[in-house]
């Protein structure tokens, strides 16, 4: 790798961050989306390998990660039920911090930061839980926008069974429990997730998701994941 | 801000002002007057929720928080109070009493360096309030209140994240003073109810009682009449 890494203005979804208006990136910013149990955490290892090898310099970053304030998010969970844009905006908080001291600071130093989530996950969340999906939009537009975005699709039954193989329960909210969908735990989780999965689809287009087919094995998905961020690493920016 | 479409039995009520305007004496007051009422009364303060509360401080100790973040962080104090105890008090018929609402946001994410426009969003689920009152006083009058004793000022309190100048009581002063300029550009065009804080504090209260006044119920309180209802 011989090439000089260009910079170029950071892409934003709305206005951006007004006073970063001048920060410029070298590096790229994949996202890999996906529930709990579609194998997210499995593949961004392997990329993460793979990229190394190859001499890229490479971050991982993920929701609920920032030493700022992703602690008290889980402490405030379970001490007491909040409210659905006080969790929006908490998590905003969280994802902000890390935006701008993790994310944006290895972009520009020409990192290829790999993001375990990123907003759109926290909008599917917000928005099957009835806020609008404006709010949330506008609420992101200060947010990086990525060069790559994939979500590992999987069935919500596929995802069920390898959750309760991997934790040996589900998770409050990744089950929507605090919805009231259904006392049937099985049913709850996977009417939220179905939710969770139409929201992606109605993102798609918008946001440039690209939808991976999770259910195949972790080989071959990974191969499919790689060969498309490969080409785009090897493609003019 | 969502418009006054869907209505509420409650009233809304609040003050804005920068520190040492006056505004929590005179909200005080006017909490009291409405308690003698025999009316039911919540007071609700800016950046106070407990869940918010630890980690807010935690971030300020560190001075870590970008614009972005320090806004983010009161918008969820915000919405913690708002979904817990202003709506639904505002359902209930209460009058509810903020000592500062979103308009501190505006004012002071804005002078941070956030986008106006996306600071008025973030907040759009919020109510307009049935009364804005803006308590209006030259900046170094204020000022002079606050810094009388010298106090220790915090770190964001006094703007020291924008870098305006290395020492805290100047730093105070510019940050204060463009704070102003952002609530005087506001009060138009939202509404506010203008008090002129170098009056006494008794003709200050009189023209908030005043305003207040037309929105109690002329009819008052039920709690008489549930008197006389018990059996002796």
């Amino acid at each position: 790798m011989t090439q000089q890494l260009a910079s170029r203005p950071l892409k934003y979804y709305g206005e951006g961050i007004s006073y970063l208006k001048r920060m410029e990136s070298k590096g790229h910013l994949v996202v890999v989306e996906g529930p709990d149990g579609s194998g997210r955490s499995s593949q961004i290892d392997l990329i993460v390998s793979h990229l190394e090898a190859a001499g890229h310099a490479v971050i991982t970053t993920g929701l609920k990660r920032s030493e700022l304030i992703g602690a008290g998010i889980l402490e405030a969970k379970h001490k007491l039920p909040l409210g659905k844009k006080t969790l929006a905006l908490f998590y905003a908080a969280d994802f902000a911090d890390q935006l701008e001291h993790k994310i944006i600071p290895a972009l520009h130093a020409g990192y290829v930061v790999l993001a375990d989530r990123y907003i759109y996950t926290l909008m599917a969340r917000s928005s099957v839980r009835g806020i609008s999906r404006t709010w949330s939009h506008d609420l992101f537009s200060f947010a990086v926008k990525p060069d790559l975005v994939f979500y590992l699709d999987v069935p919500p039954e596929e995802l069920f069974h390898r959750v309760f193989q991997k934790y040996g329960s589900l998770d409050y909210y990744e089950s929507g429990a605090d919805m009231g969908l259904s006392d049937d735990l099985y049913e709850s989780f996977v009417l939220y997730q179905k939710g969770i999965a139409k929201e992606f689809r109605a993102m798609e287009s918008k946001y440039g998701i690209v939808r991976i087919d999770g259910g195949r094995t972790i080989p071959e998905v990974n191969s499919d994941l790689q060969r498309r961020i490969d080409e785009y690493l090897r493609s003019p920016h | 801000m969502a418009k006054k479409v869907a209505r509420y039995p409650g009233k809304l009520i609040v003050v804005e002002g920068i520190d040492g305007s006056g505004k929590s004496t005179q909200l005080h007051l006017l909490d009291k007057w409405l308690r003698s009422l025999g009316l039911n009364v919540f007071f609700t303060e800016w950046n106070s929720s407990d869940v918010v509360k630890e980690i807010t401080s935690k971030g300020k100790k560190k001075a870590l928080l970008t614009p972005t973040t320090f806004s983010l962080l009161h918008a969820t104090d915000f919405a913690d109070r708002y979904e817990r105890n202003i709506a639904p008090l505002l359902e209930a018929g209460y009058f509810v009493l903020a000592d500062r609402y979103v308009y501190t946001a505006f004012a002071r994410d804005v002078v941070r360096g956030c986008t106006p426009a996306w600071v008025r969003k973030v907040y759009s689920f919020a109510v307009v309030p049935d009364v804005a009152f803006y308590f209006r006083v030259p900046p170094d009058v204020a000022m002079d209140r606050i810094l009388e004793g010298r106090p220790k000022l915090k770190y964001y309190e006094a703007g020291m994240d924008l870098n305006l100048s290395n020492d805290e009581y100047e730093s105070y002063r510019i940050f204060q003073s463009r704070i102003v300029d952002q609530y005087e550009e506001m009060s138009q065009k939202d509404g506010f109810v203008v008090i002129d804080g170098t009056l006494d504090i008794e003709e200050q209260q009189n023209r908030m009682r005043k305003h207040v006044g037309k929105l109690v119920p002329p009819k008052t309180p039920p709690s008489i009449e549930m008197k006389e209802a018990q059996p002796k």
